[in-house]
């Protein structure tokens, strides 16, 4: 938030509008393939705000996993189930009810934070200068996220990136024994509805 | 000159929405979303310019990348209904269910 305050309260404020009218729109949709699409857009709107709000890593997670593996995900669904839904007449009290109770919750939770973007609030007040000191001493990235992430928190970070790959291995090996011991591979017949 | 075309992205953002909400067609929320994650790489640009500090401009090519795999998915299923067909294997060419 350095160089513009209005031009950026401006954007976000735009982007907010479309995410309310985009989940109206999810919220109201009848074809399930409409709403896949509309959730990817929603991703790429909040991965937007993300980055109008600095957080360029958690916008690059919400890009990838929100607009990228849930829309493959959500269409992979989508084959086994078909993409119309028929709602039932169901009573709307209850889920209206646990709606607003959660929202005035949250609401009420953001209450007593401190003022957004203020540099005295407690975040910025206990680790945060040495931080900035030393990568500054120490010529680290010029990003401290990537900073932090990279060099003071190194085993951290190889930690998280060991259980990913590990992840992806077990899915890949997982994916291929399925077919092995299927003797074809699964989408040869015409149903395609056996294991997948 | 980068309030402009901030907002210029905003404007185009606001138009592919509408699109993507109110389209008949399949292909229209298609295009709609491909254009909707095009605006995302601008509008990281424009605001990594806005505010004097365009480090972030390279995640531009993950976001590009990730709309490229997006737009397969959904256009594969979309003529195979499969997102694992093989169009090698069945020369018939079925019609999607």
């Amino acid at each position: 938030m350095i160089g513009n305050p209005s031009a950026e309260a401006f954007v976000m404020a735009v982007l907010l509008t479309l995410l309310a009218a985009v989940t109206l729109a999810i919220a109201r949709q009848r074809n399930m393939f409409g709403v896949v699409i509309l959730s990817s857009i929603y991703s790429f709107l909040m991965a937007s705000l993300m980055i109008v709000l600095d957080a360029v890593d958690v916008a690059m997670t919400e890009a990838s996993v929100g607009a990228g593996i849930s829309t493959v995900i959500l269409l992979a669904t989508l084959y086994l189930t078909g993409s119309m839904e028929y709602p039932q007449r169901r009573s709307v009290a209850i889920p209206l009810f646990v709606s607003i109770v959660v929202g005035a919750a949250l609401v009420w939770g953001t209450i007593g934070l401190p003022a957004f973007g203020i540099s005295d609030a407690p975040i910025h007040q206990h680790v945060a200068p040495t931080y900035i000191d030393f990568s500054r001493k120490h010529d680290m990235p010029p990003n401290i996220v990537t900073a932090v992430l990279a060099d003071f928190r190194g085993f951290d970070t190889l930690g998280e990136v060991t259980v990913v790959f590990t992840a992806g291995i077990g899915v890949l090996l997982l994916l291929q024994g399925g077919w092995r011991l299927g003797g074809s591979r699964p989408d040869d017949d015409t149903e395609g509805d056996d294991e997948i | 000159m980068f309030v402009l075309a901030t907002s210029a992205v905003l404007l185009a953002l606001l138009l592919a929405v509408i699109r993507a909400i109110r389209g008949p067609t399949v292909f229209d929320r298609v295009l709609a979303g491909n254009t909707v994650g095009t605006l995302a790489i601008l509008l990281l640009a424009s605001i990594g310019f806005l505010t004097g500090r365009p480090e972030f401009l390279d995640i531009g090519l993950t976001y590009g990348l990730l709309n490229l795999i997006g737009t397969f998915a959904v256009l594969k299923f979309f003529r195979h209904g499969d997102l694992a067909y093989d169009v090698d294997e069945n020369q018939e060419g079925k019609a999607w269910k």
